[in-house]
């Protein structure tokens, strides 16, 4: 008997012992019906396979492994870092519970959002009294200062108008007609998790900023994207802005939402954009977004008001750093101060210590569409070489914008870029074209057990490694978290290698 | 931290009073139904637990509230979830657009031992990804086509099934009419299911019609694997165990030491000639009677397999289980069922004498699925646990009477508790272990209240079996009796009566 009080064994030590090997060597071969070790071995290795990475790719119908969300998922993300804002979102109540596990998995925090639970009835005759008993028991129960529609793809097909549907409840009195319900109408079987984000910040600004006077001031807008690691990203954008001496507003910001403390309250709202900050941000004279393929409709409308509008690609590294300082400096007039000259200076010097490392490593990377742009060109900074480049939400526009890029420089010459496509495409691409490196999120440990490419995790979701998203990666300060993680991967793959005493321990070196 | 708790069960017909007040009216009336206390009955204990109390007072299996934040899911959770997703050697297509299948990837934990990829599936992402054209001219061709990929690309798949997500049974698809064709040309078997996230009011749903069609399109396809295979005397199918974080492993490895051959498992690391195999069995063993009885009354109607319900919760239950299962069976299946429960014994009283000194009397809560609310409640109290509330998102009227044979009188039952009640509940309360779901663990933590995850055991498990009591016992140890706990007051805030001193 393996188990015992004294040492407790779970799952991962238990299924190795002799005894439950036995058991499960008798199932395979009394009861499972498989198919023979020689096929199953035969088939893998083709699966490998150059032959099958073109048949792979070909693929015209069927996704396997994506890397991206819907829509929804990021309206509620957008919402979430409105001042003390409920997500709302109309249609079937299984989608609210799936984003909010995802959300919760990632950040460990909780994550609070609300459905309209429509079932059979409200299929056929839409979802209004849903809406209108929905608002009235969710601003009784979690007295929110905002409720922030958006839709799952059953009200979308059903075709349940938001607008009306919310006027109509308010002149029922669900809420009062003064309350805030901005709402944006977020089609799971259009774009991706960003489009809902840009859906959703657009129709809050809408809510706000639609028919209202506006006197320029000198403020900027900051608008962050759907970002993971959103909670010391946010903060460090902050800290650059303060240390320029600039006024800003943040359109969402979940740095303190998705980061409460525990002193035994639980804190369904905390921090946020102040909904009064979000009127007044009609006045700023520019908005920036952080992430230029999560906000295009949300610039247009900005641009629309007469502000100016600049877009970035997730400023990772020195130069998405540099850019976004010169950016906020153009716009501003404000100079970049001598502390941050420095901290770039600090950056500068940490990548010159390690660059050896890291000089001509191969680099695989997935994410959204604006990270991978982001992650590529720190990359290349550092002397390495993105092999491939994918982004399944990426669009024709992106592809291209990548291919300049890459083309802007040496090191990103074997560069190849996949939009749209997903990871199991990559597993092709990695057992054909194999890196040393492979950038993504959690998901990605699946290729690096198949293709045994080790992975770092810099994008959203990270589901199976703790508190990642606490370090910012933005900024000078972000590109030297990202800076160490890549090193330490390298480095214990290195000691992992050479680890075998008497064999391969000559190179167990202790300096490195 | 919120100190004005609620003493004792006397209090708790007066707290649900409370938390229902903040609720419009409307609401409020329909709320009232699903909470309560369980009361006094005349009906003789449970033989094994030694309770008797009455938890069926309510309403159950109804439609959510719009807007309350219910923590149930959908059809499509239970059938792509919990049914169909562990069956291992099927590709299971979330069919629509990509969210359902992205977020419930890989999140159920259902272990199986296979090539991933390669023969096996299950922590797989497969989709049709809808785009707006496949809503406006209809998905049909679409699913046909990626079909026919999938077994190019994955040729070991033993077959595929269909998993509808919303837009499927609004937009007028016939995946039926797919899936026969389907079976025709390649002769693998093709099993759509009609699991619209809309249909029902929970998982529950899903379940059930998950359940039928296992029926319609495995059973009634014909034998497959069950062609031509000779049942032996003690052949047992596991109905409802989804070998959560190896559950199922650590069961069957008791019924084969007692003698038995388990032809299926249902549906954790199953291959689908287990499915098709098992209406040769002699007996159906059901664990999750919520996800799978339904099957299990079919299969006694159609081919004459007795089922009966057992629990491998706690080594109480465990050995009434195996005693009973033995039953079933002849005098050799029942001594060795003796020497099981007798080989275990030192091990469950070495866990005991380990853990329950710092575990007893300690009050639990639990918010869980269809099952385990009453399930692990005798695993608890064989380490001296109380359980202070218990609740299902999705039971039916069946589930709660049930309960009533593991809760004692005056324990607060809650059905499709809302973020808000359950909130409520704990803060005035204030149990010294939570078990529940993701959505509730960091809420309740905040709080300061220790937390375990009993849908997915909280990434550990297998809690099933006395393999897994040991490790159950060591969890909710190192939840309660973890340091962080008294860390949650910063020193320098002394209460205001020291302070003024």
């Amino acid at each position: 008997m393996p188990q015992s009080a004294d040492k407790v064994f779970d799952h991962a030590p238990l299924f190795q012992q002799p005894e439950y090997k036995e058991m499960l060597e008798n199932k395979k071969v009394k009861f499972e019906c498989g198919h023979p070790d020689e096929m199953v071995q035969e088939i893998g290795d083709w699966t490998k396979s150059w032959e099958y990475r073109e048949k792979n790719l070909a693929r015209k119908s069927l996704t396997v492994n994506p890397a991206k969300a819907c829509q929804p998922l990021g309206a509620v993300f957008a919402a979430q870092g409105y001042e003390a804002t409920m997500p709302f979102v109309h249609g079937s109540q299984g989608c609210v519970a799936y984003y909010r596990s995802h959300l919760s998995r990632h950040f460990k925090e909780p994550s609070s959002c609300v459905s309209s639970s429509m079932t059979e009835d409200a299929a056929v005759f839409g979802g209004l009294v849903n809406m209108v008993d929905g608002l009235a028991n969710t601003k009784a129960l979690y007295d929110p200062k905002m409720i922030a529609v958006s839709t799952t793809c059953m009200a979308e097909v059903i075709g349940d108008d938001l607008n009306s549907f919310i006027q109509q409840a308010k002149q029922k009195g669900s809420v009062p007609e003064d309350f805030d319900v901005p709402f944006a109408h977020t089609p799971a079987f259009v774009g991706s998790h960003v489009d809902g984000y840009d859906n959703a910040q657009k129709g809050i600004l809408q809510h706000f900023w639609d028919g209202k006077e506006r006197t320029e001031t000198e403020s900027i807008n900051i608008i962050p994207g759907f970002d993971g690691f959103a909670v010391a990203n946010n903060r460090e954008v902050k800290n650059m802005l303060d240390a320029m001496g600039v006024e800003y507003t943040f359109l969402s910001d979940v740095s303190d939402v998705y980061d409460t403390p525990s002193d035994g309250e639980f804190r369904m709202y905390d921090g946020g954009t102040k909904l009064e900050d979000a009127k007044t941000a009609l006045n700023a004279k520019a908005t920036i977004s952080m992430q230029e393929y999560c906000t295009p409709k949300t610039l247009e409308y900005a641009a629309s008001k007469g502000q100016e509008t600049a877009a970035l690609h997730y400023p990772m590294g020195i130069q998405g750093t540099d850019e976004f300082l010169m950016t906020v400096s153009q716009i501003t007039g404000k100079e970049i101060p001598e502390s941050l000259r420095k901290e770039r200076g600090r950056l500068v010097d940490a990548i010159a210590d390690s660059q050896a490392w890291l000089h001509g490593k191969t680099f695989a990377i997935y994410g959204d569409p604006d990270f991978v742009y982001g992650m590529a060109r720190f990359v290349m900074e550092l002397g390495g070489e993105p092999v491939h480049c994918l982004a399944t939400n990426g669009t024709k526009k992106w592809a291209a914008k990548m291919e300049e890029l890459l083309a802007s420089s040496p090191f990103g010459k074997q560069g190849q870029v996949w939009a749209g496509k997903d990871l199991w495409h990559m597993r092709s691409l990695l057992s054909t074209e194999p890196c040393d490196l492979l950038i993504g999120n959690s998901y990605g440990k699946y290729l690096e057990r198949d293709t045994g490419t080790p992975l770092i995790r810099l994008m959203f979701p990270i589901f199976d490694r703790h508190h990642h998203h606490r370090f910012p990666t933005w900024g000078y300060q972000g590109a030297l978290t990202v800076l160490v993680k890549l090193l330490d991967t390298i480095f214990d793959k290195l000691d992992d290698d050479t680890i075998i005493p008497g064999e391969t321990d000559y190179s167990f070196d202790l300096t490195r | 931290m919120a100190k004005d708790h609620t003493s004792g069960p006397d209090e708790y017909e007066s707290l649900i009073e409370e938390v229902l007040e903040a609720y419009p009216a409307k609401a409020k009336k329909r709320r009232a139904k699903h909470l309560t206390v369980s009361k006094a009955t005349d009906e003789e204990p449970d033989p094994t637990t030694g309770i008797a109390s009455k938890c069926d007072t309510q309403k159950s299996n109804i439609k959510s509230i719009p807007g309350v934040m219910t923590i149930r899911g959908c059809a499509y959770a239970g059938s792509k979830g919990v049914v169909w997703g562990p069956v291992k050697d099927m590709v299971h297509i979330s069919h629509g657009p990509v969210g359902c299948g992205q977020y419930s990837w890989s999140q159920r934990r259902n272990y199986y031992i296979g090539k991933t990829g390669v023969d096996s599936f299950v922590t797989m992402q497969f989709t049709t990804d809808f785009q707006e054209k496949d809503i406006v001219f209809g998905g049909d061709k679409k699913l046909g086509s990626t079909i026919d990929e999938i077994n190019e690309l994955f040729p070991l798949a033993n077959g595929v099934t269909i998993q509808s997500e919303c837009p499927i049974g609004l937009i007028g698809d016939d995946i039926e009419a797919v899936a026969r064709e389907k079976n025709k040309e390649t002769g693998k078997t093709m099993v759509p299911v009609r699991c619209e996230g809309f249909r029902g009011v929970s998982q529950s749903l899903g379940h059930h019609i998950a359940n039928d069609a296992v029926r319609d399109w495995v059973f009634e396809k014909g034998e497959g694997a069950g062609a031509g295979y000779e049942a032996g005397p003690y052949d047992v199918n596991v109905i409802g165990d989804y070998n959560i974080g190896g559950d199922a492993w650590a069961s069957r490895i008791l019924l084969e030491e007692m003698g038995l051959n388990v032809v299926g498992n249902w549906s954790g690391d199953a291959t689908l000639a287990e499915i098709e195999r098992a209406p040769k069995a002699r007996l159906n063993l059901i664990h999750c009677y919520r996800s799978m009885n339904y099957i299990c009354r079919y299969m006694e109607e159609k081919y004459g397999i007795g089922w009966m319900e057992y629990n491998f919760f706690g080594p109480t239950q465990i050995a009434a289980s195996l005693r009973a299962i033995a039953k079933n069976f002849d005098e050799t299946i029942q001594e060795n069922a003796e020497k099981v429960i007798a080989k275990y014994q030192p091990m469950v009283d070495a866990v005991k004498a380990k853990y329950m000194p710092r575990l007893e009397g300690k009050s639990v809560m639990l918010y869980v699925g269809g099952l385990r609310p009453r399930h692990v409640v005798t695993a608890y109290d064989d380490l001296g646990m109380v359980i202070a509330g218990t609740g299902y998102e999705f039971a039916h009227n069946d589930d709660y009477k049930r309960t009533g044979h593991y809760v004692k009188e005056g324990t607060l039952i809650y059905d499709d508790v809302t973020g808000y009640e359950l909130e409520k509940f704990i803060e005035k309360i204030r149990p010294d272990l939570v078990g529940s779901g993701i959505k509730e663990k960091y809420p309740v933590q905040k709080m300061g209240i220790p937390f375990r995850q009993m849908h997915s055991w909280d990434y550990s498990g297998p809690y099933h079996g006395y393999d897994g009591f040991a490790i159950f016992a060591r969890d909710m140890d190192l939840a309660i009796n973890s340091p962080v706990w008294n860390m949650y007051d910063a020193p320098w805030e002394k209460p205001a009566a020291i302070a003024a001193e």
